[in-house]
């Protein structure tokens, strides 16, 4: 039953999923160019080139203090979706986890624990992430948790669905009958036919922690200015729009639209695929 | 989905795109300066003024118990002590002709002005001004000025015009204490809202969150004003005010940044002048590493000053040596601050003979609300990097810093600035000896107490100056902090006004502030 990934849809090309490919995997090449090679130290000061525009020598421009821009937005991609990649491993093996259990068993276990996912999803997520931040303090790993406890939900939900709707299919009644134990029908047959809806969710669930990751920075209570995420120097860089450094909040703010772009579409294009059924 | 697709892109693309909008309104503002009245040149249609101000005068009008710093400069101009700070740090006498101090210096014998009268028409006497010694003693929010009240045996009426204060112990700084307790009618009980006191401005209106204004008093003992009027409108945020400045709105605005004030439109000059604060890396004396003497020094060898100011401030700010800023220009001893000239080299061996030849890593605490600390704890730990030590930028909130740097002494090293309460020499120095409360660094040097205790126990002014600069020095070759700067403060004001002065606190003098003919 496991279908193969691929851009083949029935009816027009599926360019949402081309283009979104394209975009995220330039933006992924980027960022791994960034972990490995920078045009210029990210750190290094320099009083002599301050805030110049864009030109050959520095492609975004350099900032207030002579950082050349284009290599903190790349250090700067790699530390944010260093954080959107762990906000979503997190959020999504355990959000995985709780909709198997929930949606395979139902009950009363199902009742709790996704009552308390409504409890969670009741708030707005940047306030729930703000308060919790304004009492650990801000940081890389406590930005990760925060991020990572508040969208379970999401993946929660997603999963259960799915879960719920393929326990009663054919093929995990043929499994059960052939004595597979429950355990092994959720892991080795129904995750493996719930990818065509988790991947999506994996997807948005991405965007979002990009996105709220790059509020929280811009707030203030994100990561600190050693980690340059690309919400921090969206913070740093939107106090200098009116005085003569428009270009590091433009080119930083088109780099998230960029990066969340190309996740967008991906997921779009994920959705469009012929249904699996 | 398509819908949810678009939402994600637009809550994106809105990030930079809602900032942009602001630029452009700014570009749009600059050169639109029609509604300005002074541009005509000549005398303006009507002698008023306008000062944008940063913060609503929210707290408490009266004068006690008012607590922002930006209350009290404007009210400034409606308060008057005994004696009051001219633009040179000096006490000149106001509702006081005289002062005579007794030969124990326990006993101050203040004769006053005749014909002092406040802004609700009433004429001063000496019960006015005792009534506000023991109301100042009883009420006052400033911590330091109730100390020195609380020594305050009595405040006497001797006769209409004198008034005999008597002290515990002596106090050579009181006068700088005396001009910090208002005077104020004692029949009087709307200072709150309606703050009567006796300066050049008498006080008219306050709109919450607008403006507050300020009209020429009259019958002001001394010299009058120059202009009729002035508006005080309050700009809570910081793009409005700019907005207000490119269209010529406002006439005069303190407390801008050197990035605030550039391309102004061409009707304002820009003043820079000193925040009179002391910025610099505060370290903890008590914390290895920083308990070693060679490894405070070879951070003050490792930090280039001149590169601070030039990347966060275009070189504008004035070095300092030690805990003194310039605005005292009596203490300050600008020597000092060549004391550590920049030399990674000499860094770099003051480290390893101090058993770090590899560096060290540590932690710089900045409050995060001021920019000015955080970019400069940023260039710090990129010029420490350079001598091999990683020190990690660490933000914290006011409060936070607050409770776990100043009060809990929890911390490596932190860049704040602190100013002076007052205008003594004690206000800035006291807060170091060994045994103070404030001594956040927990800085320890029994000269450097001998010396403070010497300066305060004796009274001739030239004596106590040399005692109070020898004890700067000290701080300085204890390598107590590395001191940064006394940061830039800039003032943008119309061309046409003359007048504006900077004083060596944190008060806005209107009253010499005048339209060129």
């Amino acid at each position: 039953m496991k279908k193969r990934l691929s851009g083949r849809a029935a009816g027009p090309t599926n360019w949402f999923l081309y283009l979104g490919a394209a975009i995220t995997l330039v933006m992924a090449a980027l960022t791994v160019l960034g972990c490995f090679w920078t045009p210029y130290d990210p750190g290094a000061m320099d009083s002599l080139s301050k805030a110049l525009p864009p030109c050959p020598a520095h492609w975004m421009g350099t900032d207030n203090f002579g950082r050349d821009i284009f290599s903190r937005a790349l250090q700067g991609m790699g530390a944010t979706l260093f954080i959107s990649l762990c906000v979503v491993a997190i959020s999504g093996a355990a959000g995985t986890a709780i909709g198997a259990v929930t949606g395979y068993f139902g009950g009363w276990g199902d009742e709790i624990l996704m009552r308390i996912c409504d409890a969670i999803t009741a708030f707005p997520s940047i306030l729930l992430a703000l308060v919790i931040l304004a009492i650990l303090g801000p940081g890389k790993w406590n930005v990760i948790g925060v991020l990572g406890i508040l969208f379970i939900p999401s993946f929660a939900r997603v999963a259960r669905g799915e879960f719920a709707r393929c326990r009663t299919l054919n093929y995990v009644k043929s499994a059960r009958l052939m004595g597979a134990g429950p355990w092994r029908i959720m892991v080795r047959h129904i995750l493996p036919n719930t990818a065509p809806v988790l991947l999506p969710a994996v997807s948005i669930g991405f965007n979002n922690a990009v996105l709220a990751e790059a509020s929280m920075s811009f707030l203030g209570i994100g990561v600190g200015p050693a980690d340059a995420s690309l919400g921090r120097m969206l913070s740093d860089g939107q106090s200098y729009l009116l005085r003569g450094l428009p270009w590091y909040a433009l080119c930083v703010g088109g780099t998230i639209v960029l990066l969340i772009l190309g996740f967008s579409l991906l997921g779009e294009g994920l959705q469009r695929r012929k249904p699996a059924f | 989905m398509r819908t949810r697709t678009l939402a994600l892109f637009l809550s994106a693309a809105v990030m930079s795109t809602a900032l942009c909008g602001c630029g452009g309104q700014g570009t749009a503002g600059t050169g639109s300066d029609g509604a300005n009245t002074s541009q005509t040149g000549g005398e303006p249609p009507a002698n008023e003024l306008t000062v944008g101000i940063a913060q609503d005068l929210g707290d408490s009008l009266d004068p006690f118990t008012m607590t922002a710093a930006g209350t009290r400069e404007i009210l400034f101009n409606v308060y008057e002590g005994l004696y009051k700070p001219d633009a040179s740090g000096d006490f000149i006498p106001a509702l006081a002709e005289d002062c005579a101090i007794s030969e124990d210096a326990l006993t101050y014998t203040f004769t006053l002005r005749d014909g002092v009268q406040f802004h609700n028409g009433t004429a001063m006497d000496a019960e006015d001004v005792v009534y506000s010694f023991n109301t100042c003693a009883a009420t006052s929010v400033d911590s330091s000025l109730s100390a020195a009240l609380a020594d305050l045996v009595s405040a006497d009426v001797v006769d209409e015009r004198t008034v005999a204060v008597t002290l515990a112990a002596p106090n050579s700084d009181f006068l700088a204490y005396v001009s910090s307790v208002y005077v104020v009618p004692d029949d009087y009980d709307g200072q709150t809202t309606a703050p009567v006191g006796t300066g050049p401005f008498r006080f008219v209106s306050r709109s919450v969150q607008e403006n507050v204004i300020l009209e020429r008093f009259d019958r002001y003992w001394g010299e009058a004003a120059k202009v009729d009027k002035v508006t005080c409108k309050i700009y809570e945020d910081g793009n409005a005010l700019m907005t207000a400045l490119n269209g010529g709105a406002v006439d005069l605005v303190c407390h801008l940044t050197t990035s605030q004030v550039q391309g102004l439109g061409e009707q304002y000059q820009v003043l820079e002048g000193t925040m009179n604060l002391v910025q610099a890396l505060y370290l903890n004396n008590a914390a290895a590493p920083f308990d070693d003497v060679r490894v405070r020094q070879a951070l003050c060898y490792a930090v280039d000053v001149d590169a601070v100011l030039d990347l966060t401030a275009d070189g504008h700010g004035t070095k300092l040596g030690s805990s003194m800023y310039p605005a005292f220009t009596k203490y300050f001893d600008d020597s000092l601050t060549d004391l550590y000239p920049h030399d990674p080299e000499k860094a770099r061996a003051l480290l390893a003979e101090a058993g770090y030849p590899d560096g060290f890593s540590m932690t710089i605490t900045v409050p995060s609300n001021y920019t000015p600390h955080v970019d400069t704890a940023l260039v710090l730990a990129e010029q420490l990097a350079a001598v091999g030590i990683q020190a990690q930028v660490v933000e914290v909130e006011w409060n936070t810093w607050l409770t776990d740097v100043y009060q809990g002494r929890n911390f490596e090293t932190t860049v704040v600035g602190f100013d002076a309460a007052n205008l003594t020499a004690n206000a800035l120095l006291q807060r170091w000896t060994s045994g103070a409360g404030k001594n956040m660094i927990s800085f320890q040097s029994s000269e450097y107490d001998a010396l403070l205790e010497q300066a305060n126990a004796i009274t001739d002014d030239g004596d106590r100056t040399s005692l109070f600069r020898q004890a700067e020095r000290v701080l300085a070759e204890e390598a107590a902090n590395v001191y940064i700067q006394d940061l830039a403060d800039m003032v943008v004001i119309n061309k046409s006004l003359t007048g504006f002065q900077f004083y060596p606190l944190y008060v806005l003098d209107l009253s010499q502030i005048a339209w060129t003919a």
